[in-house]
C-alpha cells in the first residue's frame, strides 16, 4: 500500500542502523511514547537491530492499558443495565474488570456493540429511540477529535439517548511525570506521531527545554522508528535537546486546527488516574458542563468502586520505562493476554502483550546471558535446599 | 489505539450536515469523516483514525524523507573507518560502537 510499503524497506533500514553505528559513542536510553510504536518495534524486531548500547524502553502511550480499573468497572456496571446499548472500540472488549470483561457481559445478555467510528453511535441511537446509547470514550489526543464530534453532534441534534463515558488521557503531562521521577532513565523520546498530527508539537518544546531531552516526533513504520531513533541519538551525541519532526509527511508544528478547536469546545482538562502509574495532574479530558446531558458519569449513578491490582504486577514501572516485561516473574507464566494481571498485558499495544504476541516469553531474547544464568541458578536453589 | 492508516480519497459528499468521504485502503473502501480536513479533494491521501481523517499525507515530504534515508550510506562512504576503529579500541565505551549485538554471532 502506498505510504506504507516504502517505509518497510529492509535495505534502507540497514543504512539507518549503519549511520547510528557511525555516530554513536556511548550508551543511550530512549523511550518510544506510543503503544503503536512499541507494537511495531517488537513485531519487526527493531530493538534487536539497534547498535549495542542503544536501548528502547516502552512508554505509557497505550490508552487501553492505562484506563484505570475503576473506570472499566464503571463501564461494565453501565453495560449490564437493561435499557443500555454499550458501544466501544473493539480493543476495549477483552480488558478484564474486577468481574469479567465486556464479552462476558454480552454473553450474559448485555447489549454491547463494537463501533468503528464514534459516529456509528448516532445511527444506533436513531434506530433505538427507547434505549440509552453509552459510548466508552477512551484514547489519547489522536482519538479526541472523533469522540468530541460525537458529543457535539449529539448536543446539536438534541438527542436524549446518547452519552459518553469519558476516560481521555494526554501525553505531555505523562512525559513530565516520567522525567520528574527520580528513577527516570529516559534520555530522549520518540514522540507520538498521530497525537501530534492532531495537536502539533509546540507543547513538547517547553518539556524538551526544561528537562534537556530531545523529543523527535516519530511515525509508526519500521523506517520511521529507526529514523526517529537516529535523529534522537544524533541530538544526544551533539549535546542538543530540541523537538524535531521525523514524521513530516504527516504533520507540522501546528497540527490540525479545526480538530483542536472542537476538542476545546467539548472537553476541559482534568486530573486523571492512569492504571499502573496513579493520578497525574491535568492529564486528561472531561466533558465540559455544556455537555452534562451527554455525560454518562452524571447520567448513570454508578457508585464509587474500589479495586485492588495484583501486587506482583510491575506494569507501572514498565509504563515509565524503568523495567521491561522480562523483569517480571509473572510474565508469560501467571500473566498472559488470556489472563492479564495488569495494564501492559491487557491490550495488544501494551509492552507485555506485544512481547508475548511475538514469542518473547518463549526465549529470553536480548537478555543479558549472565542474568539468565543467575535466574536459572536462583530457580534451582530451592530444589537443592529441599534435598538437603 | 492511535493507529491511523493512509488511504486515498475516492469521493467526497455531505451526509446530514457532515462532510464525509469514501476512502480506499488497498483493496478496501470505507467511509471517513472529513470535518477536520474540509478542503480535501478526491485523489488526495489522508490518514484515517477511528473513521475520521485527521491529517493529509504530504507527497513531497514523503518522497523527500524516503530519498534522504536511501542516500544515507553515501555519508558513510565519506568516513575513514580506520580512524574510528583506532579510537574505538582505545575508548572505554568501545564495546558500544562495535555495531549490532549480532555482529558477534558467528
Amino acid at each position: 500500500m502506498k505510504y506504507l510499503d516504502e517505509y518497510r524497506d529492509g535495505e534502507v533500514a540497514a543504512k539507518i542502523v549503519a549511520e547510528m553505528r557511525r555516530i554513536q559513542t556511548q550508551p543511550w536510553v530512549l523511550m518510544e511514547v506510543c503503544g503503536g510504536q512499541t507494537h511495531s518495534i517488537v513485531k519487526n524486531g527493531l530493538d534487536q537491530l539497534l547498535p549495542q548500547g542503544v536501548e528502547l524502553v516502552h512508554g505509557p502511550g497505550c490508552p487501553v492499558c492505562v484506563t484505570p480499573l475503576e473506570m472499566i468497572d464503571k463501564a461494565h456496571a453501565i453495560a449490564r443495565l437493561p435499557n443500555v446499548i454499550f458501544c466501544s472500540f473493539g480493543d476495549m472488549l477483552r480488558v478484564p474488570g474486577s468481574n469479567g470483561d465486556l464479552f462476558t457481559i454480552k454473553s450474559e445478555g448485555g447489549e454491547v456493540r463494537i463501533v468503528y467510528s464514534p459516529l456509528d453511535c448516532l445511527k444506533i441511537a436513531r434506530a433505538n429511540p427507547d434505549k440509552q446509547i453509552v459510548f466508552f470514550a477512551i484514547g489519547f489526543e489522536t482519538t479526541a477529535p472523533a469522540n468530541a464530534m460525537l458529543a457535539w453532534r449529539a448536543r446539536e441534534e438534541r438527542m436524549t439517548n446518547v452519552s459518553l463515558l469519558v476516560s481521555h488521557v494526554l501525553v505531555p503531562p505523562a512525559l513530565e511525570a516520567i522525567l520528574a521521577s527520580p528513577e527516570n532513565r529516559v534520555q530522549g523520546f520518540l514522540g507520538p506521531g498521530h497525537v501530534c498530527a492532531v495537536m502539533g508539537y509546540s507543547e513538547y518544546m517547553p518539556i524538551s527545554a526544561r528537562y534537556k531531552v530531545p523529543i523527535v516526533v516519530t511515525g509508526f513504520e519500521p523506517l520511521d522508528i529507526l529514523h526517529g531513533t537516529l535523529m534522537t541519538i544524533k541530538q544526544l551525541e551533539e549535546g542538543r535537546a530540541v523537538v524535531e519532526n521525523q514524521y513530516s509527511r504527516v504533520l507540522d508544528q501546528a497540527g490540525n486546527l479545526p480538530a483542536q478547536k472542537l476538542i476545546g469546545k467539548v472537553f476541559g482538562v482534568t486530573d486523571r488516574k492512569w492504571r499502573g502509574i496513579g493520578t497525574i495532574p491535568k492529564s486528561g479530558y472531561r466533558l465540559r458542563e455544556e455537555f452534562s446531558a451527554h455525560d454518562a458519569e452524571k447520567l448513570f449513578d454508578v457508585a464509587e468502586i474500589a479495586t485492588l491490582e495484583p501486587e506482583i504486577c510491575i506494569s507501572g514501572q514498565i509504563l515509565r520505562g524503568i523495567k521491561k516485561p522480562h523483569d517480571c516473574p509473572a510474565f508469560g507464566t501467571l500473566c498472559s493476554p488470556q489472563h492479564p494481571l495488569g495494564a501492559t498485558m491487557v491490550s495488544a499495544e501494551g509492552a507485555c502483550a506485544a512481547y508475548y504476541a511475538y514469542g518473547r516469553h518463549l526465549k529470553p531474547q536480548g537478555a543479558d546471558p549472565l542474568q539468565q544464568i543467575a535466574l536459572v541458578a536462583a530457580s534451582a536453589a530451592p530444589v537443592n535446599a529441599g534435598r538437603a | 489505539m492511535c493507529l491511523a492508516i493512509p488511504g486515498k480519497v475516492v469521493e467526497t459528499y455531505d451526509q446530514g450536515g457532515l462532510r464525509m468521504a469514501r476512502v480506499q485502503f488497498g483493496g478496501i473502501v470505507r467511509e471517513a469523516c472529513l470535518e477536520y480536513l474540509p478542503e480535501t479533494q478526491a485523489g488526495e491521501y489522508v490518514l484515517v483514525h477511528v473513521g475520521f481523517a485527521i491529517t493529509r499525507v504530504d507527497e513531497v515530504e514523503a518522497e523527500r524523507t524516503y530519498q534522504a534515508l536511501k542516500e544515507l550510506d553515501q555519508l558513510n562512504e565519506l568516513d575513514a573507518p580506520l580512524v574510528d576503529e583506532v579510537e574505538a579500541a582505545e575508548s572505554p565505551v568501545s564495546r558500544f560502537i562495535k555495531g549490532s549485538k549480532y555482529d558477534e554471532i558467528p
